[in-house]
């Protein structure tokens, strides 16, 4: 167990590795000069020129041949690197703050309104997929199926704009804007629900679907066990893996998930940072939640290999 | 004297009689053929205002019949500037199906070629196509897709090859297709991936092999058609999903600015659904849901019907 462990935690180097060189193309090298981008429309040369020396965009971009053999390294990419290794995200351009800084701050308000989203779209998810599941071809399996597929048509903008204003805006029921105490919390966490669930309960009505027809379950079915038994202690049981893996590979969209409704309510979270970010040009920003986030997807899909590996001995040995 | 049996039904024959039994399939089927006739007719208004370098009707203000609710002479209302509402809906479902197309080009070659690559031979070239694989898909989609469409934004401003190129398409609409291929592909990959690795040691694939037919030969002319079914069948299930990840784009403001896509017709009703104009917003909502409704339902549909070994085993 312990060489897959570190075998699995080695393969998230070049992953990681990865994922930075590809923003940095894109970012850098197909983007052109981002000093051009920073200083805005109406910039004289001199102040680009001023922001690229600052910046060091005047550096090569991976290795510095010409200083060899003290400054190899002096180039964009190995410095960018080292940048993030020491926890050093760079600065917003608008505020001047470091993107560090907004990062600890934007994480508890997210946090706030995704994990309770998250909890309350699972149980409800799952406990329709197994209701839908128990009525299989009855009318019941058919409406929820059909409710389901009309959910995931509606843009989550749409909901979000209809749900504020009528609501929240014409019927006064909840709060419309801010973030300064749990009841403007309630309306973004219903629309999140209400807006994601369609596609989850398709999701696992599959995944139970499919534990169903094992042969363990008829064999239950012929001992005479009831049902309601079957359905929750021996398929919910199975089909916890599979809900499982789903789970943890979505823990990190947490982070980013309520993008649309953290700016639509005024909530102050990582999303609506992005949000923000995205119209001044603010790279840093950009950069760092682009990688942050890969970051811990990389990360959850190695968690869901190894809880994989502990509870399944046969992966190890591959 | 034995009779020689008929040429056996192909596999594009059973499905669609299979097909012609679902009714809703053939419902749904129904309403994309609707679709795309308002596609054609769009499609057909802005190339004639092109050519004739004309303002397209769908463009002309008419300040005069300002923010009109629904009325006989205008079916879902007026916008802000007075424009017809449903001439725009109508130009946003051109949008909609052209993001649909011109993204499935950069999708299909890349995720099938690469796909079948890594499935086929395996080994090296495995590795290297599933690094780049689990690469790509590690960037949470949308950050991956606000990134290159960004980033091509400034692409399309700066060069010069390019601005000839937008004035056939549209610079938001391609910088919308071409982040969305570059992330796309990689759900194709995998899928594809995977028939090829059930397919590479089939009997057919090792006669043919015995006979001499290259490698190449192998791939794509007879292993191709084997799996081209999930190429169709995750079409249809991926067009959805671009138009509603179009409409996200237009609010983050990397989508499409010059042309009325759906998104850009939501976001432009944003703050005029607080004066109580509804119709703005019920008008894209309505077009998008039924289309994306329908090839939910389709795609499904045709899912069973091509693959029954994918279907869930009811």
């Amino acid at each position: 167990m312990t060489a897959y462990l570190l075998r699995r935690l080695l393969s998230v180097i070049p992953i990681a590795l990865g994922v930075l060189l590809l923003t940095f193309l894109l970012f850098r090298i197909i983007g052109g000069n981002p000093a051009i981008r920073l200083a805005g429309k109406n910039a004289t040369p001199e102040k680009i020129a001023q922001i690229t020396r600052e910046r060091g965009y005047d550096k090569p971009y991976f290795l510095n041949v010409e200083n060899f053999p003290h400054q190899l390294f002096d180039a964009q990419f190995p410095r960018l690197v080292g940048r993030l290794l020491r926890g050093d995200f760079g600065e917003s351009i608008t505020t001047r703050q470091k993107v560090r800084d907004i990062l600890v701050e934007g994480f508890w308000p997210s946090l706030c309104v995704t994990v309770p989203l998250f909890l309350l779209n699972l149980t409800l998810a799952i406990a329709l997929a197994l209701l839908a599941a128990y009525y299989r071809n009855t009318w019941v399996d058919r409406l929820l199926v059909v409710l389901s597929v009309m959910g995931m048509s509606v843009s989550s903008l749409v909901y979000i704009m209809v749900a504020q204003y009528w609501l929240a805006g014409e019927w006064g029921i909840f709060p419309v804007w801010g973030f300064e105490g749990p009841q403007y919390l309630l309306l973004p966490v219903l629309i999140g629900v209400v807006a994601g669930v369609g596609g989850s309960v398709r999701f696992y009505r599959t995944i139970v679907l499919d534990e169903m027809y094992q042969d363990y379950v008829r064999t239950a079915r012929a001992k005479g066990v009831s049902p309601a038994r079957i359905l929750f202690s021996h398929v919910l049981r199975n089909a916890l893996i599979p809900i499982l893996t789903n789970v943890i590979i979505a823990l990190p969209f947490l982070y980013t998930g309520s993008l649309l409704l953290e700016s639509f309510f005024g909530i102050p979270g990582l999303g609506r940072m992005l949000v923000m970010a995205i119209p001044n040009g603010d790279e840093d920003v950009i950069y760092t939640e682009t990688f942050l986030g890969s970051m811990l997807f990389v990360l959850a899909n190695t968690l869901t290999d190894i809880a994989y590996a502990w509870a399944d001995p046969r992966i190890r040995l591959r | 004297m034995s009779r020689v049996p008929d040429k056996p039904e192909s596999l594009w024959a059973i499905a669609w009689r299979q097909l012609r039994r679902n009714r809703l399939a053939m419902l749904c089927l129904g309403i994309l053929a609707v679709y795309a006739a308002v596609w054609f007719y769009a499609e057909g208004v802005f190339w004639t205002s092109r050519i004739r370098d004309s303002i397209p009707a769908y463009k002309i203000a008419h300040y005069d019949i300002r923010n009109q609710p629904p009325s006989r002479e205008h079916w879902l209302g007026t916008n802000y500037a007075g424009k017809d509402n449903l001439l725009l809906v109508a130009q946003g479902t051109r949008i909609a199906f052209e993001i649909g197309l011109l993204t499935s080009l950069i999708v299909i070659p890349i995720g099938f070629v690469l796909g079948a690559l890594a499935g086929y031979f395996g080994r090296r070239t495995d590795t290297v196509i599933t690094y780049l694989f689990s690469v790509v898909g590690s960037i949470p989609d949308i950050l991956l897709i606000i990134a290159i469409a960004y980033v091509v934004h400034g692409v399309v401003e700066r060069s010069a090859t390019m601005q000839t190129l937008t004035r056939f398409i549209d610079s938001g609409l391609l910088s919308v297709c071409v982040a969305m291929g570059f992330t796309g592909w990689v759900g194709l990959c995998r899928l594809i991936r995977g028939e090829y690795i059930k397919h590479r040691d089939r009997q057919y694939v090792l006669a043919a092999r015995t006979l001499g037919v290259s490698h190449l030969g192998i791939m794509f002319r007879h292993i191709a058609p084997n799996v081209l079914h999930i190429v169709i069948i995750n079409f249809s299930l991926r067009f959805p999903h671009l138009i509603l990840t179009e409409v996200i784009l237009s609010f983050l403001g990397v989508g499409i600015a010059n042309e009325p896509s759906w998104g850009a017709i939501i976001n432009d009703a944003k703050q005029r659904l607080w004066l109580g104009n509804w119709w703005e917003l019920a008008g894209a909502t309505a077009a998008m849901f039924f289309l994306i409704l329908a090839l939910n339902l389709f795609g499904d549909a045709l899912r069973d019907a091509l693959d029954p070994k994918l279907r869930s085993a009811d």
